[in-house]
């Protein structure tokens, strides 16, 4: 019963106290910014140098990356100079590396990936968003997310036992059959290659994409919607003018984290994609990733050039990710360039 | 309770702790990682005071990380070459250990026997010359087998290997235009034939495809039940692939040379499997510290003595005698 009084007694004393301390400092009466005690000024300043060495740091390996790897392939870059990115002979035992299969199997798996999986992914956002029943919904959604907690290494063995099977015996003979003429699908189907890599990585990057564009689209305020339904739009036409024209910068990002994951996307596209370094039209032939050499021959690379080549197959790497993002975010630009800032970026 | 636990940990650790007096660190091939980690393990349990930790990291990063002095010895599936000795800070020692081979492994449809494979038709295969199950080179080997018509689909392996190594230093041995156009190495550049990861990779796609045929390791088909053929030796004959036609392949070898850098495929024996290799640990010649020196010279004498008789039960070839002899000689040079 003692310990009441004082307890109750506490606040009012304190806030003399502060009220005191407040007066003592001599201030202009026409300042009304918050006052900061010093000792919160000095914490905000300590905040302050974390948050920016943390947002250094970032850079500072991404410059690290750089050295590390222009140092290593120094050898394979004096050999063969910039013709190393256009030369199409890889021959450890002659000691004569060009990166051009590689760099052509990273570029075209992914964008097969990006031209199955961007409409499916559109889809999936656009369904969970504006026409699912709300029952359904969460379970629709976690099921994709479901999708991205799949480790890569399953993705491929999928491929391998199940994938690879059903393309060889039904799906590349029809395609052969009904659109040959092309010249896309020539060729023996041995299930394995650029086709089903291409598939492996368009299932592997449809959840990010579907994620970020249904949170985009979500974002879309509704009055969007029913302002162009006042104006007598179709579903269709509302989805389109109203929620994807202003949703589309938020999308382009989800397509390039994508693309990015696409790019360095290693032990599945391995396990599929038959690994022989060749540039063929046909997208039944085998082909071969950066990534993808990398992971297969550096641990065995005796010889120092061998090594520097394989290391310039990861600056390579680096690079294209490098001017695939640069080029995607110039899109991004020039689309939404004088448009009003609508949707979130 | 957990305190009692976490004292007497604390304990026990403390009383293991300074048994072990030698730590040895080695890295190295794949291909001899599980007989390499049985000897490790049952050389530590005779003796408990040396503990050898091994890293199946590969020959090139274990030929790497011995020669940047990371670890105390390395191992490799193909000898060091004369550049890299000389690359090299200090002598190194080429130990063999045990043997390997590789089989020709194939999923022809109707076809269930062994099928004997000449040097010209593997050869011919791998070049892309022969690409139909059906062609006369293959029929000619083979009285009395039916060839149906189907495409030969090759699979090789994608990853660096010294299974690879092996193998196209035996196609290099047979094949002038092989030597001339691929040669040997790890990794080469295949002239036809889909890649495959690991032994499972090339044996999965070989079982999945009609007309699959491709090069496994001898310890892995044997394992997993997969049906190979018979390759023509240099004597003529055909042999199949066994720990015994392996090591009688070591055996045949007429002048071993006193580095043991030596290919033994295409050996000239009567009963020797063709596509056979030794695999080595590398081991530097002199060592500044006398602990770990007495324990490496005292584990390969034990391997001598008592680690060749395990490798049957792990499908590894056993050194024949005569190098085992010449090993031990070996041995004694290390200071």
């Amino acid at each position: 019963m003692e310990a009441l009084p004082k307890i109750t007694f506490a606040p009012p004393k304190a806030a003399a106290e502060r009220a005191d301390s407040v007066h003592a400092v001599p201030r202009p009466a026409v300042r009304l910014a918050p006052v900061i005690p010093p000792a919160g000024r000095f914490a905000d300043r300590i905040f302050k140098g974390l948050v920016l060495g943390c947002a250094a740091s970032v850079f500072a390996i991404v410059v690290l990356i750089v050295i590390e790897l222009v140092s290593q392939s120094r050898l394979s870059l004096r050999a063969f100079g910039l013709s190393f990115f256009v030369h199409s002979n890889w021959d450890p035992v002659s000691g004569d590396f060009g990166a051009f299969p590689f760099i052509y199997g990273t570029l075209v798996s992914s964008l097969l990936a990006l031209i199955i999986a961007v409409p499916l992914a559109a889809g999936v956002a656009l369904f969970t968003t504006e026409m699912c029943p709300r029952p359904l919904r969460s379970t629709l959604s976690f099921l994709v997310e479901l999708l991205a907690a799949i480790p890569s290494v399953i993705y491929g063995l999928w491929g391998i036992f199940v994938l690879a099977p059903i393309l060889r015996t039904y799906v590349e003979p029809w395609l052969a059959h009904n659109f040959g003429w092309t010249g896309l699908f020539e060729g023996a189907p041995y299930g394995l290659g650029m086709l089903a890599a291409g598939i492996i990585l368009a299932i592997m990057i449809v959840p990010i994409i579907a994620s970020i564009t249904r949170e985009v689209v979500t974002a879309v305020p509704r009055q969007q919607r029913e302002a162009v339904l006042a104006l007598g739009a179709t579903r269709w036409e509302t989805l389109r003018i109203g929620v994807l024209r202003n949703a589309r910068t938020g999308i382009m990002g989800g397509i390039i984290l994508g693309l990015g994951r696409a790019l360095g996307e290693t032990i599945a596209v391995t396990m599929v994609i038959g690994n022989s370094p060749q540039i063929s039209k046909s997208l039944f032939a085998p082909g071969y990733t950066l990534a993808s050499v990398i992971a297969n021959e550096f641990t065995e690379a005796t010889g120092n050039l061998y090594l520097s080549a394989l290391m310039e197959i990861g600056l390579a790497l680096f690079i294209i990710t490098l001017i695939v993002n640069a080029l995607a975010q110039l899109l991004v630009w020039s689309v939404t360039r004088g448009m009003p800032a609508r949707a979130i970026g | 309770m957990i305190r009692r636990f976490l004292l007497l940990m604390c304990a026990v650790v403390l009383m293991i702790g300074p048994a072990v007096a030698e730590n040895l660190n080695a890295a190295g091939a794949t291909f001899p990682n599980p007989i390499y980690q049985k000897w490790f393990s049952e050389y530590h349990n005779a003796h408990s005071d040396v503990e050898i930790n091994y890293q199946g990291v590969g020959s090139g990063a274990g030929i790497r990380q011995l020669m940047s002095g990371t670890v105390d010895f390395g191992a490799s599936d193909g000898p060091m070459t004369d550049q890299q000795l000389a690359e090299a800070k200090f002598k190194i020692f080429h130990i063999p250990t045990v043997l390997g081979a590789v089989v020709p492994a194939y999923n022809i449809p109707g076809v269930t026997g062994s099928i004997q494979f000449t040097p010209q038709v593997l050869a011919g295969i791998f070049l892309g010359k022969i690409s139909n199950w059906s062609d006369p080179a293959i029929a000619k080997a083979n009285p009395g087998i039916k060839f149906p018509s189907l495409p030969i689909v090759v699979v090789h392996r994608s990853d660096g290997s010294g299974t690879t190594y092996i193998f196209t230093d035996y196609l290099s041995k047979i094949s002038p235009e092989w030597k001339a156009q691929v040669g040997t190495n790890t990794s080469v550049r295949w002239p036809v034939g889909l890649g495959g990861k690991g032994n499972e990779g090339v044996a999965g796609q070989i079982r999945q495809m009609e007309g699959g045929f491709g090069y496994i390791e001898l310890i892995y088909a044997l394992q997993n039940n997969i049906t190979f053929g018979t390759v023509q030796n240099a004597a003529g004959k055909f042999i199949k692939a066994s720990l015994e036609s392996t090591t009688a392949a070591a055996a045949s070898v007429k002048t071993m040379p006193d580095d043991f850098r030596v290919s033994i495929t295409n050996a000239p024996g009567p009963n020797a499997y063709p596509i056979a290799s030794f695999t080595w640990l590398l081991i530097p010649a002199h060592w500044n510290d006398a602990g770990k020196r007495t324990a490496v010279v005292d584990f390969l004498n034990w391997m001598l003595d008592h680690g060749e008789e395990m490798t049957n039960s792990l499908d590894y070839a056993p050194l024949p005698a005569s190098v085992a002899e010449k090993v031990r000689n070996r041995v004694k040079e290390i200071n």
